[in-house]
């Protein structure tokens, strides 16, 4: 009795011992920080030229500045704005692609080359991309040299002085980097279904396209909220791209300006304060949109 | 057997290394063995390699000068990297080992009070220039760089009052001449200056590539843009914003950045620019001179005074408080920025305005002199004229962050996407997020 007891003991101790390495490197590197930019929010600390101003507590003054102009909304409105701009065409594509992937019938030649090659955007740097867009579609570059030969503009078109353009090119940016890992993603839900499932709904006489709706998509659900959680959080800090292409401004008249572009602005002084109060802005908005998708999709789950 | 060996002679090498780090402190004297020299751009080095006496290139990021190691820590200015960098290191100065001090680094006009009003700058007197040898220089360049208790923090090879650079093709074209009294003609004034961006859009030039190009031209003679800690719209300012926004509006000018590669565009003949403003380190430096088929390269540029006389930026030479090299420091700044025959040798062989009265003023007079960008014209008697004029007591510290920020918002005005209100808006935000301490 008492020897197994002891067994149990000892079992529960490996468990906790083996977590040790995950907590640790949760607490150092996300909890101390999170907690950390919380307090600092509540601070005025920034660098005037080279001279230190504070941390003097200020209490929720950040916030009040943050909320005071009122552009905060247009930065997230617009941060969102470019990640359905490319969500929505990225997650249609990726469910194609990972449908006739996966489909067995299609007996598709070489998958594994296609594979490899949607990924590879992916695994060029953003900033690289979006560089190579920037010079692309330059009010003197080659975009515009080709459509003007072609006798399509008479002038050159202005892709950076246009509101959508500017965003078009960051979602289509967005999208050709991301479809590929999103397929992938989808690929390994798909085919990790039941292929008896589909065997019997083919025998019962279904198409394809009814047991795409009627099958996979259902079954994909876990897999598919995940991807759409995963983007949402990614656009949610989208930078990269279109800090890049727009040379930080966010141009034209800030109409791409992300709330981590907004964020990286503040570097410039050095301002600890209003960038956790802006960090902890993000942070609750990413709590509260990630709440709601989680909702949506595990609604009619319960059954 | 084979193994032991190769352990042996790793055990070897390492001892020797520890005793060699060892031995590096006992053999310095009294001065560093290592010069660090903190820049953002080639300009400073090409100076000092070509024309300080003893200086020799080792790599493209260390030289020698007698047996002191010069490092280049050169870093693009781009997104404010090289302040980012420079200010961490300069506050760090007091722990850092000898020879990771910096000793030498380079301000530009427009964020030079930030760092001249700090300890970090140290007083050029003290690092061991006299008055004297100082008296030379043209008294703007000495007054960016006095702090407030009007101690001298920094010297400059170069002058920069600013000039009207214009395409003789064009001018010809155009005008049938490209006299520079022809062009002066048309370009007397800001009014004239708008006629003419008319006549040359006829013929399919752009007056300027960018509105930004003539923005130094009304900022450079306009009051204090930040007094108090109150930033402002002042009048010359409006002006040069009135006036880019008619330009633009009737497609005679461009609203690129500056620097961007649609700018430069019109430094090659198919870009279909008339003019740019600029200083002697413009036409020099930056319009692509050694570049195959740029009208530069032809010698296709010339230079007139234009509608107003101005200045843009310029590079000043700081030792850093702390430094372990300063009869080094000092030297450096006595060749390149006191020694007659030395700045001289800049003027012909890189075409710089150089920061002495008396050589420039001879120089102007020299017949033989003639500057190849410009298709061999003398136009010292231009930037000298200009240098004797020029007020630089409207600076701020502030002026960096004014001006990248006011040419991003305007931009938009420009190009129609908002209306002025809106603009000025988002121009007094964004000044506000680079210098929280401010209010508008």
């Amino acid at each position: 009795m008492n020897k197994s007891k002891g067994k149990v003991v000892r079992y529960n101790r490996w468990g906790y011992i083996f977590l040790i390495p995950f907590v640790l490197v949760y607490v150092v590197f996300q909890l101390i920080p999170l907690v950390n930019t919380v307090y600092n929010s509540f601070f005025e600390n920034y660098r005037s030229g080279l001279n230190q101003v504070g941390p003097n507590f200020i209490g929720l003054a950040n916030f009040e500045a943050m909320f005071g102009g009122g552009k905060i909304w247009m930065y997230l409105k617009n941060t969102m704005i470019m990640w359905i701009m490319g969500f929505i065409p990225q997650i249609v594509i990726s469910l194609l692609l990972g449908a006739w992937f996966s489909d067995p019938s299609l007996r598709l030649k070489g998958q594994r080359f296609f594979k490899t090659v949607i990924y590879l955007p992916n695994l060029i740097m953003a900033s690289a991309f979006a560089m190579l867009f920037f010079t692309l579609f330059a009010d003197t570059g080659p975009i515009n040299s080709i459509l003007q030969s072609m006798g399509i503009l008479s002038e050159p078109f202005k892709f950076m002085s246009n509101v959508w353009s500017v965003r078009s090119l960051v979602a289509f940016m967005n999208l050709l980097m991301w479809f590929g890992n999103t397929t992938i993603l989808l690929m390994a839900g798909m085919m990790g279904i039941d292929t008896a499932l589909f065997e019997a709904a083919a025998v019962d006489g279904a198409t394809s396209t009814q047991i795409f709706w009627r099958i996979t998509l259902p079954l994909l659900r876990p897999i598919l909220l995940y991807v759409m959680i995963t983007s949402l959080i990614g656009g949610l800090q989208m930078f990269d791209v279109p800090q890049i292409l727009t040379n930080g401004s966010g141009a034209p008249a800030e109409s791409s300006m992300t709330l981590i572009m907004f964020l990286n602005k503040h570097l410039f002084s050095k301002n600890f304060g209003m960038g956790g109060a802006l960090s902890v802005f993000l942070f609750v908005v990413t709590g509260i949109l990630s709440l709601i998708v989680f909702r949506i999709n595990s609604v009619g789950n319960k059954d | 057997m084979k193994k032991k060996a190769l352990s042996v002679l790793m055990a070897a090498s390492m001892l020797a290394g520890l005793t060699a780090a060892a031995a590096v402190p006992a053999a310095a004297e009294e001065e560093g063995k290592v010069l660090n020299i903190y820049c953002w751009n080639e300009e400073f080095k090409s100076r000092l390699t070509d024309h300080y006496p003893g200086y020799e290139e080792v790599d493209a990021t260390t030289g020698k000068i007698g047996d002191v190691e010069v490092r280049w820590n050169i870093t693009p200015s781009t997104d404010n990297a090289y302040q980012n960098n420079l200010d961490e290191k300069l506050l760090a100065q007091a722990d850092a080992a000898a020879d990771d001090k910096i000793d030498i680094f380079l301000l530009e006009a427009d964020y030079a009070l930030k760092y001249v009003d700090t300890d970090f700058t140290a007083s050029v007197t003290d690092l061991g220039l006299t008055e004297e040898e100082l008296a030379n220089q043209y008294q703007y360049t000495k007054d960016i760089v006095t702090d407030a208790n009007g101690v001298l923090k920094g010297v400059s090879w170069q002058g920069c009052p600013g000039v009207l650079i214009y395409n003789r093709e064009a001018a010809k074209e155009v005008f049938g001449s490209d006299d520079p009294e022809t062009v002066q003609a048309k370009v007397a004034d800001w009014d004239t200056f708008k006629a003419t961006a008319a006549e040359l859009k006829e013929a399919g030039y752009k007056i300027a590539a960018s509105a930004n190009d003539f923005y130094r031209v009304f900022s450079d003679n306009s009051g204090k843009v930040v007094e108090d800690g109150v930033a402002k719209i002042t009048p010359e300012i409006k002006q040069w914003i009135d006036l880019s926004k008619e330009l633009v509006d009737a497609g005679e000018v461009g609203t690129f950045d500056l620097w961007s590669d649609d700018w430069n565009k019109g430094f090659y003949p198919d870009g279909k620019v008339f003019c740019y403003f600029g200083p002697a380190w413009l036409i020099d430096f930056c319009m692509a001179a050694d570049t195959e088929g740029s009208i530069a390269n032809q010698g296709g540029w010339a230079a007139t005074e234009g509608p107003q006389g101005f200045s843009w930026g310029g590079t000043w030479i700081a030792g850093a408080t702390g430094t372990d090299n300063a009869s080094l420091v000092a030297d450096i700044m006595r060749q390149l920025t006191c020694n007659p025959e030395i700045m001289k040798d800049i003027v012909t062989a890189d075409n710089d305005f150089v920061n002495n009265k008396p050589v420039m003023e001879e120089m102007a007079a020299d017949e033989s002199y003639g500057d190849a960008v410009l298709g061999g014209q003398n136009a010292l008697a231009m930037f000298c004229a200009g240098a004797d004029k020029i007020d630089r007591s409207n600076m701020s510290p502030y002026d960096q962050g004014y001006t990248e920020e006011l040419q991003k918002a305007m931009k938009d005005y420009f190009e129609g996407n908002v209306d002025y209100d809106t603009a000025v808006q988002t121009f007094f935000d964004n000044l506000v997020v680079k210098y929280p301490e401010l209010t508008f």
